[in-house]
């Protein structure tokens, strides 16, 4: 139970994916301008991450490892993750409409969202187990939802904020993420210190 | 005539499109390996090996692919080409493999790569595809290379791994860590706004370059689409 939470942690806030390991960044920067838009976001992000990892961890330790196929990671996941996502709208859209109404417009976004490939990766390469690998990739969701959450509400203020006129838009926005990623430094040791 | 074309789109890469500064693609890698120079160029030289295949590849496709499947196409391609990079580099440059780790397999999410696929080699001969890709390449590996000079510079004292005399006692170690990412990033963005572009850009993001734009049109960037169909005409 430690090692979960201790797994969870590190995922969401010392390690978190958008602005200590830039994953994601895409996403943080393009869909953070309304907190409302950044939550639906998250949360299709959170559920396609569990998903991708449900069905990746296996593929790699029951198809790939022992037919010695291991190089083949690279297109094996990514097209399982494209392939799951279309499935998975397919399927929304079919029977849950109400949900694929507020979650299934963020869905085809995510096939090229490097977070989510890339923790399906780093599970297999941070060697957890399958347990383990599920919770990380929650606790990395999670981390992507604080970051867009806290981001665009620092966005909303920033708008009407006057700049010059090279930094606005972009630049500026940047600059923002700068120094939100400062405050997450205040996680390092955290959770050495909490479980160690 | 045909000359200066072929040089434009070779150039078009580098100053007038720059994927990193002007189109904003691939930002992911841009940040996370450029707190190195080396790392910066063997991601740079990574990034242009796959594209320079996929462009090649997926222009020499282009009549057979039928359009409604391209995309899922691209991205076996895609994936494939960055295997074999994945590959050379581990037998051959294992410093720079063990250095890029996890950005190394990214490259098949890199923006830039499907964003070149869709937006010009589907559309433009094999030559014009290649020289499309070099050019793109040089302006993403030179990107990096700056930007990693700068975080390099100021955030460990040193340059391509050589240590410059008073800076690497006072160096910012903030530079080399995330939130100097960020920031010597916008700083460029900014830079390249004032200096190089002729009026300051009006989106906030990108968007019209992201190859999942038509699907985003539809949620975030409320005036995308637009901004889109101005761009077509």
């Amino acid at each position: 139970m430690k090692e979960i939470i201790a797994i969870i942690l590190t995922a969401a806030l010392v390690n978190n994916y958008v602005l200590s390991q830039f994953l994601g960044i895409c996403p943080f920067l393009g869909v953070s301008k309304k907190l409302d838009q950044a939550t639906g976001m998250s949360i299709a992000v959170i559920f396609v991450m569990l998903l991708a990892t449900a069905v990746t961890w296996p593929i790699q330790y029951y198809v790939l490892n022992p037919k010695g196929l291991g190089y083949m990671q690279t297109i094996v996941f990514i097209l399982v993750i494209a392939a799951l996502v279309q499935l998975v709208e397919i399927i929304l859209k079919k029977y849950i409409p109400g949900l694929h109404k507020s979650l299934g417009v963020y869905l085809p976004l995510i096939t090229t969202n490097c977070a989510v490939l890339g923790v399906c990766i780093s599970n297999i390469t941070a060697e957890y187990n399958f347990v383990q690998a599920m919770f990380n990739s929650f606790g990395s969701g999670l981390g992507f939802f604080l970051a867009m959450v806290l981001f665009s509400g620092v966005r909303g203020r920033m708008e009407n904020n006057n700049c010059p006129a090279c930094f606005k838009g972009l630049p500026i926005t940047l600059i923002a993420a700068a120094i939100l990623s400062c405050s997450f430094f205040g996680f390092a040791g955290v959770v050495d210190n909490i479980f160690g | 005539m045909e000359k200066t074309n072929k040089l434009a789109i070779l150039l078009n890469g580098i100053i007038k499109e720059n994927p990193v500064l002007v189109l904003v693609l691939g930002t992911c890698p841009t940040l996370a390996v450029t707190t190195q120079t080396v790392n910066a160029f063997g991601m740079g030289a990574a990034a242009t090996a796959v594209l320079l295949f996929s462009n090649v590849a997926i222009s020499l496709l282009r009549k057979i692919i039928p359009d409604k499947v391209r995309i899922p196409c691209y991205i076996v391609l895609i994936a494939a080409a960055v295997t074999i990079v994945q590959m050379v580099l581990n037998a051959f440059v294992y410093s720079v493999y063990e250095a890029l780790g996890l950005f190394l397999p990214l490259i098949v999410v890199n923006c830039i790569i499907l964003g070149r696929a869709e937006m010009f080699a589907n559309k433009n001969t094999v030559v014009d595809s290649a020289l499309d890709a070099i050019g793109m390449g040089i302006g993403f590996t030179l990107t990096l290379f700056v930007m990693a000079s700068i975080r390099e510079i100021l955030g460990a004292g040193s340059w391509m791994g050589y240590a410059i005399p008073v800076l690497c006692d006072n160096n910012i170690g903030i530079m080399t860590m995330a939130p100097g990412g960020f920031a010597v990033f916008g700083i460029l963005i900014a830079v390249v706004n004032k200096f190089f572009t002729n009026k300051p850009k009006k989106s906030e993001f990108g968007c019209e370059n992201c190859p999942t734009a038509s699907v985003c049109a539809k949620i975030a960037c409320a005036g995308c689409s637009e901004k889109k169909e101005v761009v077509a005409e």
